[in-house]
C-alpha cells in the first residue's frame, strides 16, 4: 500500500487540481475551430473562390471574427486578475506559450480582417469609407489576394498548433504531456471548420467539398488519438495512469462515448454514405463532430487536470 | 551566489502543524488556502510499514516550470538567494503555473494573483530564519544557503541521505528531506 495524507485543503487544487472550468475547454474549442476555418477560408481566397461568393470565403471571415471574439471572451473570464490582462502586452516571454498564444492572435486578428476586406457584403458597402477604399485597393492587386490567403493559412496552423502545445508544454500533468496533442487539437479544428461549413453552407458543391474533407480529417483525427493513447501507455507509469484515465476510468464514458463514437465514427460513416449519394446530406453529422470537438477539448481539460505524479518515496 | 534551501529532518518532524500556524501568521495567508502543509506519508505492507512525516511547501526549483510558463513574468526568480516568488501586480491569474508545478504548492489569492511559499524572504532579508523554520519545536527544519560548503545545509547533506520530493520532473527541487 501506499497512502498520502495532506493537511492541504486549498481550493481549486484539492483535493484534484480543477483550475480550469468551462472557459478553457471552450476556448481551446472556439480557438481550434477558428484555426480550422482560417486554414480553410485561406485556401479558398487563394484560390479566388471569392469571386463565385462561395461561403468559405464570402461569409467565414466574417464570422470567424465573431467566433475568435468569443472565445477571447471565454479566455478573459477564466482570468483571476482580470484588470491585469494587458500586462500579456507589455513583455514577450519565449519560454511560455500562452505568450506566444497572446502575440499570435494579435496577428491573426488583422489577418482575418484583411481576408474580409476581399470582398465587403453588399449591406455593409459605404459605412466604413476606409475599408471600401482598402477592399478596392486588395482588389487592384491579385497577389495580395493570395498573399492573404496563404497568410490565413499560415497564421491558422500557428493558431490550431498553439492550442495543443499550451496544454502539451505542462510537464506536471502526465495526460497532456504528449507531443501528439497539437496534431489531435489542430486536425480536430480542422474537422470542426468543415463541419460547419458542410452545416451552413448553401451551394451543394461546397458542402460535398466539405463533408469530403471532413471526413478525412475524421480519419486522420483517428490515427492521431491512436497515437496520442499508444505513446501515453509506451511511456512511465504516470503517463499509463493518465492513458487509463480516457480508457477505462473516470472518464472513459465520455472519451469512448461522446469522443470517439458519436464525434468521429458514426458521423464519418454518416457523412461516407452522403458523399457516396447514398443517402441525403443532413445536419446531423456536422452537428456531431462539432459538439465531438468541444467535448474532447473538455475530456481532455479535465482529466489532464486529473492526472498527476505522486510521491513515491518508499517505491524508490 | 547564494541559492537558499531548506533541510527538513523527516526522523524529528513529529507533524505538529507549527510551521503551518507560523506561516499562515506571518503571511497573512487566506482562511482556506496554506503556503505550507504537512504530509503524512505511509507505505509497505501489514506488519511491515514505512511512515515519514514531512512539513511541504513550494521547492524553489532550479528548474521552475512556473516561472517557464508565466506569460507575464509575474513569476520570476529573485535575484538574492535564487528563491522563486511572484509580483502580485503582474499576475493576470492564468493559472497556468498552477498547472505546471507538479507539487501543488500554488494556489490563487482570494485577491486573484497565484501565490505560494516565498521562504519569507522578507524575514531572510533582514537574516531571520524564515518563520516555519524559527518555530519548529524539534528544530528538524534548517534553512541556508547551499552554495556555501560551510553552511549547516549543506553539511546536513553531505553527511545524511536524503531525497527531495518527485525528482523524475527534472525540476531540482532545494527543499531536501532527511532520511
Amino acid at each position: 500500500m501506499h497512502e498520502l495524507t495532506t493537511t492541504r485543503h486549498n481550493e481549486l487544487v484539492d483535493p484534484l487540481l480543477h483550475i480550469w472550468g468551462w472557459e478553457i475547454p471552450v476556448y481551446l474549442f472556439i480557438g481550434g475551430l477558428v484555426a480550422g476555418i482560417m486554414i480553410i477560408s485561406g485556401y479558398f481566397t487563394l484560390k479566388h473562390q471569392f469571386k463565385k461568393n462561395v461561403f468559405s470565403s464570402f461569409y467565414l471571415p466574417h464570422i470567424s471574427l465573431i467566433l475568435l471574439s468569443l472565445g477571447m471572451f471565454s479566455l478573459f473570464l477564466d482570468l483571476e486578475h482580470k484588470l491585469y490582462v494587458w500586462r500579456l502586452y507589455t513583455t514577450f516571454k519565449v519560454a511560455s506559450p500562452m505568450s506566444w498564444g497572446a502575440w499570435i492572435l494579435v496577428l491573426v486578428y488583422p489577418a482575418l480582417w484583411l481576408n474580409t476586406l476581399i470582398r465587403i457584403p453588399d449591406r455593409f458597402k459605404g459605412i466604413i469609407p476606409i475599408f471600401d477604399r482598402l477592399s478596392t485597393r486588395i482588389n487592384e492587386h491579385p497577389f495580395l489576394i493570395k498573399n492573404i490567403g496563404v497568410l490565413n493559412m499560415l497564421l491558422g496552423t500557428l493558431l490550431g498548433m498553439y492550442t495543443g502545445v499550451l496544454l502539451s508544454s505542462i510537464g506536471a500533468r502526465p495526460l497532456w504531456n504528449s507531443a501528439m496533442l497539437w496534431m489531435l487539437f489542430l486536425v480536430s479544428g480542422l474537422s470542426s471548420a468543415a463541419a460547419f461549413v458542410h452545416l451552413i453552407a448553401k451551394d451543394k458543391y461546397e458542402r460535398q467539398l466539405l463533408a469530403k474533407a471532413d471526413n478525412a480529417f475524421l480519419t486522420l483525427e483517428i490515427f492521431v488519438i491512436g497515437g496520442f493513447i499508444s505513446g501515453l501507455l509506451t511511456s512511465t507509469s504516470v503517463h499509463i495512469e493518465a492513458a487509463r484515465l480516457l480508457l477505462d476510468g473516470p472518464f472513459a464514458a465520455a472519451f469512448w462515448v461522446f469522443v470517439i463514437a458519436l464525434g468521429i465514427v458514426i458521423p464519418l460513416f454518416l457523412q461516407l454514405l452522403a458523399v457516396n449519394e447514398k443517402v441525403r446530406h443532413t445536419p446531423i453529422p456536422p452537428l456531431l463532430v462539432l459538439s465531438g470537438g468541444l467535448i474532447l477539448r473538455f475530456v481532455i481539460v479535465y482529466a489532464g487536470q486529473y492526472s498527476h505524479y505522486t510521491h513515491q518515496v518508499f517505491g524508490r | 551566489m547564494a541559492q537558499f534551501g531548506m533541510v527538513i529532518d523527516t526522523a524529528k518532524c513529529v507533524g505538529c502543524m507549527d510551521c503551518v500556524v507560523a506561516c499562515k501568521t506571518e503571511n497573512g495567508v487566506p482562511e482556506g488556502f496554506n503556503r505550507d502543509w504537512i504530509t503524512q506519508d505511509v507505505a509497505g505492507k501489514y506488519p511491515t510499514l514505512h511512515m515519514e512525516i514531512r512539513s511541504e511547501r513550494c521547492n524553489q526549483c532550479e528548474n521552475p516550470p512556473c516561472v517557464y510558463c508565466c506569460p507575464t513574468g509575474a513569476s520570476h526568480v529573485h535575484d538574492f538567494g535564487g528563491v522563486v516568488l511572484v509580483e502580485h501586480g503582474m499576475c493576470i491569474g492564468c493559472k497556468a503555473c498552477l498547472a505546471s508545478c507538479p507539487y501543488d504548492a500554488r494556489f490563487i489569492h482570494p485577491d486573484g494573483y497565484a501565490d505560494k511559499c516565498t521562504f519569507c524572504i522578507h524575514r531572510v532579508e533582514k537574516g531571520l530564519d524564515p518563520a516555519c523554520v524559527s518555530v519548529c519545536p524539534t528544530h528538524c527544519m534548517t534553512f541556508g544557503d547551499l552554495e556555501d560548503p560551510n553552511s549547516t545545509v549543506s553539511r546536513l547533506l553531505t553527511s545524511r541521505k536524503y531525497h527531495t520530493l518527485i525528482p523524475e520532473t527534472g525540476t531540482k527541487p532545494h527543499v531536501y528531506y532527511l532520511v
